[in-house]
């Protein structure tokens, strides 16, 4: 195995081709960043569509939740990559990654949004009513405050989930970073270097969100066991 | 509709069913160590040596932020473990028992301090506080976090044909996809891989909504 991390394959890695990790980096970041938008706007939509008292939208809310869940990332993935074509729906794999990562990911993010919404109890309108706020400021200062420390760590999990899910696109030539080390890779027979190098990149991305993610979970049991732990 | 039913000779469901057979079977396999691998870095997260948590946080903070899917290359590429079902094990094991250990540990913390106390109280020692009393509750707690990792990994094995050209489920069916050349027959034999994997990973989530249900029916309960 030693022979795999010779020096002279890593100066050749990185003279040769550490500009395109680097491409292939930022590439990433934008593809990740997109699909979050586009996960947080969905599970917005269909976490508050769960709890609504409309039989229709609380099953739309259930089949989307329960298809994205329940596939893997990748079939979603040749489905756009290789079907779609066929009946003359072509896409970049840049837009099938934003759009199929952010529909997956804000598959799990609605069930986190619900759960902060169920986890908010009645009393909490009925106090604030009783204390002259209107709903608007009930929502402002009693409520999403709230609602925020209890969604919050499990969002920023799913955050790093859904950058290291964009490595699916290696399957369909997406040029992010699995795409990047893979090919250098495979026209090198030099795996070693980009393979370490592309968990490195990765783990610099999503290091710093998980860690947050601790930090603020912590935070969130304090503030609970301070309301009577109701866990 | 013709063209459909073309596809399903016996050869071809054989094939398919093969197919899954090896995907359960690399999944099941998979799962079952990581979680015994999961409790022994769990427990040596809790170890009074500061080397070894540091190690083992180690461990888990690395196979935590990175894809699963690098760690499949690496161990096929570059560490070249064969035959490639051992190579698949050997990788969804080493990135699952990450996952596992943090499950396991925060089933553990779930118990209340009170149980701990009591069993000592009781004169037990600690291997059979954790026995008797802590993992059992444990385990209870934990149940639901279990299964969604193991969906994770059932849907995970997707990429064994891709990443080290192992015949599971999909990659069986996307062989037998260049056979055909109908976009009917093409759209069905993906929209059959979907309805298996779905099937499968939809049972397993009405497990997960039905024990997590009744934990917090119960932890209501106590509440009151």
């Amino acid at each position: 195995m030693s022979g795999q991390f010779a020096s002279e394959r890593w100066i050749n890695f990185f003279t040769s081709y550490g500009n395109e990790m680097l491409q292939a980096f930022l590439r990433t970041l934008s593809i990740s960043i997109i699909a979050l938008v586009l996960a947080l706007v969905l599970s917005i939509v269909f976490g508050v569509m769960s709890m609504s008292k409309n039989g229709l939208a609380r099953a739309i809310s259930r089949v989307y939740v329960e298809f994205f869940q329940n596939m893997p990332l990748l079939i979603l993935v040749f489905v756009c990559y290789n079907l779609f074509p066929l009946i003359n729906i072509t896409l970049e794999p840049f837009a099938i990654g934003c759009i199929i990562i952010g529909l997956y990911h804000g598959a799990y993010i609605a069930e986190v949004v619900r759960s902060g919404i169920m986890s908010i109890n009645k009393g909490q309108f009925e106090a604030a009513y009783s204390q002259g706020f209107t709903y608007l400021e009930t929502m402002r200062y009693i409520i999403l405050p709230q609602m925020l420390t209890i969604v919050l760590p499990p969002t920023a999990v799913q955050a790093a989930n859904l950058v290291k899910n964009t490595s699916v696109l290696a399957m369909i030539a997406g040029h992010e970073i699995m795409y990047a080390a893979n090919s250098y890779g495979y026209s090198t027979l030099n795996y070693g270097p980009p393979l370490v190098t592309a968990g490195i990149l990765y783990f610099i991305i999503c290091f710093p969100i998980s860690t947050w993610a601790k930090k603020l979970e912590r935070k969130r049991d304090i503030a609970l066991e301070g309301r009577g732990g109701e866990r | 509709m013709d063209q459909i039913l073309e596809i399903f000779t016996k050869a071809n469901v054989r094939f398919i069913m093969l197919g899954l057979a090896n995907t359960m079977m690399i999944a099941s396999v998979s799962i079952l160590l990581s979680v015994v691998v999961g409790s022994v870095l769990a427990s040596l997260r809790n170890s009074k040596s500061k080397f070894v948590r540091g190690l083992v946080i180690t461990y888990i903070e690395i196979f935590r932020n990175t894809p699963n899917l690098l760690w499949l290359m690496i161990i096929y590429l570059v560490v070249r473990i064969r035959p490639t079902p051992l190579c698949a094990i050997v990788a969804f094991t080493l990135f699952t028992s990450a996952a596992m250990a943090e499950i396991i540990r925060g089933g553990i913390n779930s118990v209340s301090k009170g149980q701990w106390e009591a069993a000592r109280s009781q004169g037990m020692r600690a291997s059979q506080m954790y026995i008797y009393i802590i993992l059992p509750q444990a385990l209870r707690n934990m149940i639901p976090a279990l299964l969604s990792q193991a969906i994770t990994v059932i849907k995970d094995t997707a990429f064994l044909r891709m990443a080290m050209a192992y015949p599971e489920l999909l990659g069986r069916i996307i062989v037998l996809t260049s056979k055909y050349t109908a976009v009917v027959q093409i759209f069905a034999l993906y929209g059959l891989a979907m309805l298996i994997y779905f099937v499968i990973c939809f049972i397993l989530s009405q497990l997960v909504r039905h024990f997590q249900k009744k934990l917090q029916a119960e932890a209501q309960s106590q509440a009151r």
